[in-house]
């Protein structure tokens, strides 16, 4: 966007103006860091198991110590990062391509293309996220691409009707009118005056998303519906800690904290970027 | 003698992004027992800013940190107590009442208006229930509200807008207040409504000796209704006076570059407006000289070495906060009654027409239940008839929901008629599909009322007024892009070095511009304009009105001029077509329409509009109107009008009078002229 510098530099001052917000963004780009590079950070290869060291406690050459196959709970958490956020940001980009675009046109033709796709969302979205996605992994099966898919497809509502909320009043606007008379047709429309216009909510919707869809890919992986073994991830961890927590506590609980202190951070990042787009909460008004 | 009212140097400051504004910087003013004043001034001149200080209705980020409120009565200065204090609740609604804008808003829905109008009379007058329903009642009936004892239990959504303004009305006198300030009230409602509605407030204030201060934008309702007037700039008052001296003898600038710049029902045809150059200035960049400097004509020099002048007496009762002696007045006015005034431009009158329109009609379905089944049609326009020659401008006018907006939706083809024939340039466009109207489009353009919802707010200037020049293929190379780009800037009178901003970078008028640019960008034969200068100020309409005069006679091109301000459309247009309901009522040529006006329609429209002199307004005939506009759905039987018309006969129940030609072009649709 040409010309908006001064309004971009405005949203970034109101991001960067409140100190949580610089910090929990802070913590979701050391998270990144280490997904990226987690074969240099790891101590040892995630799936490596040391039968002579099995649920110890931490120690320096194990500094989360080891789960039950002797393998390094802390190499696991960090391959485990990546799995988390791979998926997350997947499943969200998939959600919100799709959806975005089934909400526009659903928007923006109404009649009988909205009652379908308006049905249909709402048909989708009376099942359960997590019965849903248990019924396509049973189809699909699991793995990390499969799971972003799903994972995307049951959260793709949101964004369905979002999109068609915005698209709505943005089409009795007076701009959509000229650009009609001026000879634009329905596709140049939609994407040239109503998507750029409406993308904003949606954008802090993906932010918040992010947060959510790592939950629910750390629940199915928990209930062993998720990322199968031997792949590392924070959610089938919890779930194999879970029976040695008496023996070692700190193999089930660093995934849950780390689960806990990366979705709380999106989450507030991503208020932090709604408050700095909307300049009533702002203050400017 | 102690006035009813008294303020003194009020200051308001608003905080906004870390810096200051001082939306009112030391405004005083003061009211008598049973006087109606006006404060007139264009939007961001502190006029509402101050009412609010002065019952401490300021709400953070804004703050008061100045001045005096005397109010008779009061022993002390009103802003020393708290802004929740029992006292200044007291004041507030009780000894000053006030009506805003939005009627719509202002009331609550989900309580009956009878059960708000007894809760207020209860709360400010301690009366019992039944004492209390009894004034209710009365006050209902004070404000011609019909069957006021069934009406008392209706929610406010069942009454139009004008109806809600009544009851605000009613509710605001219903404490017996000694002050009523009405805030723009009747801005948001239709001419006949208006003139209604203040000259009941009028007869009202005067009935009970309630003072009232009318606070409004438009110069002609403070010419008609207010005794005296204070002129308001940039958070300042600027001028005050008796409204016959401030209109036959302005004293500021400001005040006499105003009158110079808006149109007046009863100006001759030839009259040319002299717009106001440049913005008010930017509150927060407000420099500490005249605020006016910048686009005064009679500055001078020493005006920015000093600061802000004060108000002082200039002669009895006529203040001006103006630095200049009266010696320099006169010999810089002769100065610029010298200048040469740019000559209305002339326009070529061809005989060809570029549209000719018979008998269209639309109608809108109504549906109802989860079947959407069809229950009836709302008839928004019919048999409209009219033809648009070339290099012509045909204004449109009439209240709200007459159907002007669907005429020019169903000329641009954005609706189908149902019946009838529209043809352009002898061409049948009546039911083109989608892809024969692409051809077509580029040749009728629109200009937007709204010049800030009308821009793409993520396009830049540029691709704005470019869009139409690559969609239709006008252009062949980036370099004739550009140098098309920068003609349509220069056109409109924008500098090209601004095309790579986007609109809120832009201030309203030059938004205004761009969409003038847009229109053009694909070299129409007309030029379809929605209101297009209603929602700028006065200052800035006169330079829209102007450009769009200058550029019909540079291209030749036709203007369809749709508006509610006659006064405007007057100015603007060779021909008027006036409606009703739908229907066409009257179409004449602009002089000839005033001086000859035949549907009692247009009389009571034309009537109902202001002047801004009071000496003409005082030799004025009013021509009273009943009732309001009734909803589409309501349409009486027979002629739009009956009802509301005092001429009305049994034929008019019965048959829609259809549309004659009276002779030399002036047509008619009424039974008194057969």
């Amino acid at each position: 966007m040409k010309g908006s510098s001064e309004s971009v530099e405005k949203f970034l001052r109101a991001l960067f103006s409140r100190k949580i917000v610089v910090f929990c963004g802070a913590v979701v780009i050391l998270f990144i860091i280490t997904a990226f590079f987690a074969p240099y950070i790891a101590p040892y290869d995630p799936d490596y198991a040391d039968f002579a060291a099995f649920l110890e406690g931490p120690s320096k050459t194990h500094l989360l110590g080891t789960d039950s196959y002797g393998r390094d709970v802390l190499s696991r958490i960090v391959y485990g990062t990546r799995v988390s956020l791979i998926i997350g940001v997947l499943a969200v980009i998939i959600a919100c391509v799709i959806g975005t675009f089934f909400g526009m046109v659903a928007g923006y033709f109404g009649g009988i293309v909205d009652d379908i796709i308006t049905r249909l969302t709402e048909a989708v979205r009376a099942i359960p996220q997590v019965v849903l996605a248990m019924a396509l992994t049973a189809v699909f099966g699991s793995g990390i691409r499969n799971l972003a898919v799903i994972l995307g497809i049951s959260s793709m509502a949101g964004y369905i009707r979002m999109m068609r909320g915005q698209v709505l009043s943005i089409k009795e606007s007076d701009y959509v009118m000229a650009a009609k008379l001026q000879g634009n047709s329905n596709f140049q429309i939609m994407f040239r005056h109503i998507l750029p216009n409406s993308i904003s909510p949606i954008i802090v919707m993906m932010t918040q998303q992010v947060g959510s869809t790592i939950l629910s890919e750390a629940g199915l992986s928990f209930l062993g519906l998720g990322i199968s073994a031997p792949t590392a991830s924070w959610g089938s961890m919890v779930s194999e800690g879970r029976v040695f927590l008496l023996q070692n506590p700190v193999f089930a609980l660093t995934p849950g904290i780390c689960v806990a202190v990366l979705v709380i951070c999106l989450n507030m990042f991503g208020d932090g970027i709604r408050d700095a787009l909307d300049p009533r909460l702002r203050g400017e008004l | 003698m102690e006035h009813l009212l008294e303020l003194k140097n009020i200051q308001t400051e608003f905080k906004t992004d870390g810096k200051r504004v001082r939306a009112v910087d030391g405004v005083s003013m003061y009211l008598d027992e049973g006087e109606i004043i006006g404060i007139v001034g264009e939007s961001g001149s502190g006029k509402s800013v101050t009412m609010m200080s002065m019952l401490q209705l300021i709400s953070s980020p804004g703050r008061v940190t100045g001045g005096e409120v005397y109010l008779k009565g009061e022993q002390e200065n009103v802003l020393n107590y708290g802004s929740d204090s029992e006292e200044i609740r007291r004041i507030r609604g009780g000894k000053i009442s006030m009506i805003f804008q939005e009627p719509m808003t202002s009331l609550n829905p989900v309580l009956t208006i009878g059960y708000q109008i007894q809760e207020n009379i209860m709360e400010h007058l301690n009366l019992s229930k039944e004492e209390a329903r009894k004034q209710t009642i009365e006050m209902l009936k004070m404000v011609n509200i019909p069957d006021a004892e069934q009406r008392f239990h209706y929610y406010p959504q069942q009454f139009s807008g004008g109806m809600r303004q009544r009851i605000m009305i009613a509710m605001a006198m219903s404490s017996h207040p000694t002050i009523l300030v009405a805030d723009e009230a009747t801005t948001a409602l239709d001419v006949t409504t208006q003139s209604q509605l203040l000259e009941m407030i009028r007869d009202i204030a005067k009935k009970t000796g309630t003072a009232v201060i009318i606070v409004t934008h438009n110069l002609g309702i403070v010419a008609r209704f207010a005794e005296r007037i204070y002129v308001m700039y940039s958070g300042g008052v600027m001028e005050m006076a008796h409204a016959e001296d401030l209109f036959s003898h302005p004293e500021h600038p400001y005040t006499r570059a105003l009158l110079r710049a808006i149109p007046r029902l009863d100006d001759p045809k030839e009259r040319v407006l002299i717009p106001i150059e440049g913005l008010p200035p930017n509150p927060a960049e407000r420099p500490e000289y005249c605020p006016f400097y910048d686009r005064c004509e009679y500055r001078m020099d020493k005006c920015k070495k000093e600061i802000k002048p004060d108000l002082k007496e200039i002669r009895k009762d006529h203040f001006a906060a103006c630095l200049l002696t009266e010696e320099e007045k006169k010999q810089k006015k002769r100065e610029i009654d010298e200048k040469e005034v740019k000559k209305a431009p002339l326009r070529k009158a061809y005989k060809e027409n570029c549209l000719e329109v018979s008998n269209i009609k639309k109608y809108f379905p109504i549906y109802k239940g989860i079947m959407r089944k069809k229950v009836g049609e709302v008839k928004a326009i019919e048999d409209i008839t009219f033809f648009l020659k070339k290099g012509e401008t045909l204004g449109i006018v009439g209240e709200s929901g007459c159907g002007k907006t669907t005429v020019a939706r169903c000329l641009m083809r954005v609706y189908e008629p149902e019946s009838g024939t529209i043809l352009f340039k002898g061409r049948e466009i009546t039911h083109l599909k989608d892809r024969e109207l692409k051809k077509i489009r580029p040749k009728i353009a629109m200009i937007f009322q709204d010049p800030f919802s009308s821009l793409d707010p993520r396009q830049t200037a540029e691709s704005i007024v470019g869009e139409s020049l690559k969609l239709n293929g006008a252009v062949k190379t980036k370099e004739e892009y550009h140098t098309k780009v920068d003609e349509l800037f220069r056109l409109v009178g924008l500098d090209p070095s601004l095309k790579g901003r986007v609109p809120h970078e832009f201030s309203g008028g030059q938004r205004q511009r761009i969409g003038i640019a847009r229109a053009l960008s694909s070299n129409p034969d007309i030029i379809i304009c929605d209101e297009p200068i209603s929602a700028l100020d006065v200052s800035i309409q006169a330079q829209i009105i102007n450009l769009l005069e200058e550029l019909q006679a540079k291209l030749g091109i036709s203007y369809l001029f749709i508006a509610h301000d006659l006064a405007v459309v007057k100015h603007i247009s060779d021909r008027i077509l006036v409606m009703y309901l739908g229907r066409i009522m009257e179409i004449a040529e602009c002089d000839e329409l005033y001086n000859n006006t035949l549907h009692p329609y247009t009389k009571a429209l034309l009537s109902a509009v202001p002047v801004a002199d009071p000496v003409v307004e005082a030799g004025r005939k009013r021509v009273p109107i009943r009732g309001e506009v009734p909803s589409l759905t309501k349409r009486p039987i027979g002629c739009p009008f009956q009802d509301r018309c005092e001429h009305a006969k049994e034929k008019c129940r019965e048959a829609v009078p259809p549309l004659r030609d009276t002779g030399g072009g002036h047509f008619v649709a009424c039974f008194l002229y057969e």
